[in-house]
């Protein structure tokens, strides 16, 4: 029942994972795309963490690598938490979390179909807005909408 | 002898008088009942998140008054919230002040919305409708005085608001807050104990709070579930911290849960919006902020109590003029999530009303 | 109890007014076809206005005084829109459906009485012909559903049947109840021994009678057929043009049907002091529009479970209950003054109701899928 601050959470992740796995970073923790579920179950399943909430999964493109932003919130303890995923452009596939927040669910797929990144494990990985034809991913910064 | 049946698909939508906009529902049908649906949304897409990329800062404010059209105040109070804070710049007083009295009085005009969609989804022939109207008005009215809209009002600015308050407003406010708790209770007296109503709506379409939280939902309906999570107590922003109130929680997560619990938080923001009254300071209403912002590099992410749910804008700023993302976390889109586990299996009334009591605006799904 | 009549029969009108029997005929035809659509348009009018009272919204004013042209207003406009059939429907039925559907609605009225003796056909088997025609429009409501080719009228039309047969049920019953009171099956004759109105000597049977109505005229709370917040439009979804205007015409003529019979059958007819019998028949037809409009203004719509269990479980045992009361009545206590019928048969009334208020839940059930 206690609101841990950042540093805590950091301090609790760094003990555990190797810093090549999660490292912390300006208020966010930054984690490896191959380990993100791992990291993940961690802190939804911890109860001194209890990450329950999943408030908003978003990605930004910078150019070269996609970022992945987690907002994540226990409601328990009222702390949050911001994880960052980097993934390439090449190869842009994220593991999805739909099965730890079923939350991530519509948002994953808003990330796929505007941002042109893949949710391996994804229950129902289809466009959400765009229709199925629809060329290219406008959020990406290469894509102009011609305005 | 059993007769052969078969289930049979149902388009409901995108355009129909129960969606709220431009919604698309494909549900199978066995018989009346509904044993599956796929919501199918995008009709209403505008690229909002795109358009707000390829403009500066100051431009994007009229684009987040069109997300949630019903609640506009709100969703442009977050992003100018989100652009301060990516500015490190502080708002007078007197501005905050007006920030949460608009922000409460557009929750109560949504509500008063939400609440008359059910009860038209329900049935009734737009009567309890035309009541919520009548006091929707008045709130729309006040917005009109302090801004010349009536909708997207565009009202916000980085580090306070567009005008002060004219002349007219607080003693037009005051009239407003102090008969609007009658009409709360002339529709309680109304329609809360309706035998018909209660029929349709008690344990319908229930959302149990643990699916819920899994879902992420958020906002009323979430509340409705049992789960006491109002960004306004859990998260503070702006000056939410020196008012007193509830927040209004109800047990069983069903269609009249979520009704009943707009009604509560229409009450709920009565007493913040007397408080903020009372306490109004006098002085400016907008810090000094140029036209042209430069936001340092950077990322945020600022989210509210909109009257649909957590709002929250997560912008990144590379130190540009324009903001290099701009992202929405919409409350309606998000809380569709738990949608199918809620409706399939009750008849398609029911559904139609499970939807409606979720009170969604396409306008902030789709962006 | 009493028997038909005790008015006088000098005063009613001669069976073959005025004069001969085709002339009677066709005089009858036409008052009965003005009759209704002119009723039709003002019941319009009415429900719209008064609808925008509960409202808390003017209703409509623009057109005329107090907006009184508004339906000739919307009639010139539905008539002037393209009539559209759909090309996936079934042609013929969907022709033909509006007809069908309107058709025995207007029938009803031959055998009701405007005042003493001025009706088209005084048969002997009146009631029984009410029920039966009256069916009839359902059919068309249900070839509607099936022409348009459209799952909403289909899902429309569906409901329609459903509702119509669990309700005819309960309406005969109560009306089966008036007939042993009345001794008469003749609507002329049953107005006529109204001396005081049933709807006092049989108020579980008015109950009974008026809900049964409502759902069969699609009344709201058992609008389903054209539930606007589900169902679109319902069985009329795909209509339009003249076609439509015939449909909204049954809708309405139903509602007229329903009124007159409830005021023949229950309200003392055309029977009053004063005031002419015909005004005392439209007076009386009004009142039960206006509480009709008075439900549409303030009742949300129940769902399709709901109505089916509620014909059955609860107006079922109710009439039932009120046949048995009421022949026993007869048979054992023939001359029972009113002043002691009366209140026995309200009581009852009040009492059977709350017994079943209390023991009758609505459910709300989930379906496992």
């Amino acid at each position: 029942m206690q609101a841990l601050s950042f540093d805590e959470i950091a301090g609790l992740i760094s003990a555990k994972y190797a810093p090549e796995m999660v490292a912390p970073s300006q208020g966010s923790l930054v984690v490896g795309g191959e380990h993100l579920l791992e990291v993940a179950s961690y802190l939804r399943g911890t109860p001194e963490l209890d990450f329950d909430y999943l408030i908003s999964v978003t990605a930004v493109d910078y150019r070269g690598h996609f970022e992945i932003v987690y907002h994540l919130t226990s409601l328990q303890h009222s702390h949050s938490l911001v994880l960052k995923v980097r993934c390439p452009q090449d190869k842009p596939v994220m593991p999805s979390v739909v099965s730890l927040w079923r939350g991530a669910d519509l948002q994953e797929r808003e990330v796929f179909d505007l941002m042109g990144v893949s949710f391996a494990g994804h229950p129902n990985l289809k466009r959400l807005f765009l229709w199925d034809g629809f060329k290219g991913y406008p959020l990406r910064k290469d894509y102009s909408s011609g305005t | 002898m059993a007769l052969k049946t078969e289930p049979f698909v149902l388009n409901i939508g995108p355009l129909h008088p129960s969606t709220h906009g431009v919604f698309r529902l494909l549900a199978t049908l066995d018989g009346e009942v509904v044993i599956d649906i796929e919501p199918i949304i995008g009709y209403l897409h505008r690229g909002i998140e795109k358009l707000a990329e390829e403009r500066e800062y100051q431009k994007d404010i009229p684009l987040c008054d069109r997300l949630d059209y019903v609640a506009a105040m709100s969703h442009s109070m977050a992003y100018v919230m989100a652009v301060e804070k990516l500015l490190g710049i502080s708002v007078p007083e007197r501005a905050e002040y007006i920030r949460v009295i608009m922000v409460e009085l557009q929750r109560i005009a949504s509500h008063l919305l939400a609440v008359g969609s059910i009860a038209n989804e329900i049935g009734t022939f737009f009567t309890p409708f035309m009541y919520m109207f009548r006091e929707r008005e008045r709130i729309l009215d006040l917005f009109d005085m302090v801004c010349g809209q009536r909708l997207l009002y565009n009202y916000m600015r980085f580090g306070g608001v567009s005008h002060d308050l004219p002349e007219e407003f607080i003693p037009a406010l005051a009239k407003f807050i102090n008969q609007m708790p009658g009409y709360i209770d002339e529709y309680d007296q109304l329609l809360a104990e309706n035998e018909i109503l209660l029929v349709r709506t008690k344990g319908i379409g229930v959302l149990p709070p643990e699916l819920a939280i899994n879902c992420s939902v958020s906002g009323p309906t979430l509340r409705a579930s049992g789960v006491a999570r109002d960004i306004r107590r859990c998260d503070p922003y702006s000056i939410y911290d020196r008012f007193e109130f509830d927040i209004p929680t109800r047990t069983a997560g069903d269609c009249y849960d979520r009704y009943r619990q707009r009604i509560e938080e229409m009450r709920q923001s009565l007493r913040i919006i007397r408080q903020a009254v009372e306490q109004l300071p006098q002085g400016k209403v907008n810090s000094q902020v140029p036209i042209r912002v430069r936001p340092p590099q950077g990322d945020v992410f600022v989210h509210v109590e909109a009257p649909r749910g957590e709002l929250g804008f997560y912008l990144v700023s590379d130190g540009s003029e324009k903001p290099y993302r701009f992202h929405i976390r919409a409350p309606s889109l998000i809380n569709l999530t738990p949608l199918r586990e809620m409706i399939i299996g009750w008849k398609l009334a029911d559904a139609i009303v499970i939807f409606g009591s979720i009170d969604i605006i396409m306008g902030e799904i789709d962006r | 109890m009493t028997a038909a009549g005790t008015i006088s029969q000098a005063s009613a009108l001669a069976s073959d007014w005025p004069g001969n029997f085709w002339l009677h005929l066709l005089v009858f035809a036409l008052i009965i076809l003005a009759f209704v659509i002119l009723t039709v348009i003002i019941l319009i009018w009415l429900e719209r206005r008064l609808l925008g009272r509960i409202q808390v919204r003017p209703g409509p004013n623009r057109a005329g005084p107090f907006g009184l042209l508004q339906p000739i207003a919307d009639v010139v406009k539905i008539l002037t829109k393209e009539d559209t059939v759909p090309g996936w429907g079934d042609r013929l039925v969907f022709w033909l459906a509006p007809l069908v559907a309107f058709v025995p609605v207007l029938l009803v009225f031959a055998v009701v009485p405007f005042w003493n003796g001025a009706l088209l056909a005084d048969l002997n088997i009146g009631i029984l012909y009410v029920l039966a025609v009256s069916s009839v429009a359902s059919v068309g409501i249900f070839m509607t559903g099936w022409a348009s080719g459209n799952k909403y009228s289909l899902i429309g039309a569906m409901r329609d049947i459903a509702q119509l047969i669990s309700y005819e049920i309960p309406m005969m019953l109560s009306l089966a109840a008036v007939v042993l009171v009345a001794g008469s099956l003749s609507l002329n004759e049953i107005v006529a021994a109204q001396d005081v109105p049933y709807i006092l000597l049989q108020p579980m049977g008015f109950t009974i009678f008026f809900i049964a109505a409502l759902a069969e005229a699609n009344r709201t709370p058992f609008d389903l057929v054209e539930a606007d917040s589900e169902i679109v439009a319902g069985f009329n979804i795909e209509y339009s043009g003249m076609k439509f205007a015939i449909l909204y015409l049954m809708e309405y003529s139903e509602v007229v049907f329903i009124a007159a019979i409830a005021t023949s059958l229950f309200l003392g007819g055309w029977r009053g002091p004063f005031l002419p019998p015909f005004l005392w028949f439209v007076i009386k037809m009004f009142a039960v529009f206006f509480v009709l409009i008075w439900i549409r203004g303030t009742l949300p719509r129940l769902r399709i479970d709901q109505v089916m269990a509620f014909a059955w479980k609860f107006l079922l045992p109710l009439a039932l209950i009120n046949l048995v009361v009421t022949g026993a009545q007869v048979v054992f206590w023939p001359q029972a003054p009113y002043w002691s019928l009366v209140p026995i048969n309200v009581t009852l009334l009040a009492a059977l109701l709350l017994l079943w208020a209390r023991f009758f839940r609505l459910g709300g059930s989930r379906v496992g899928i």
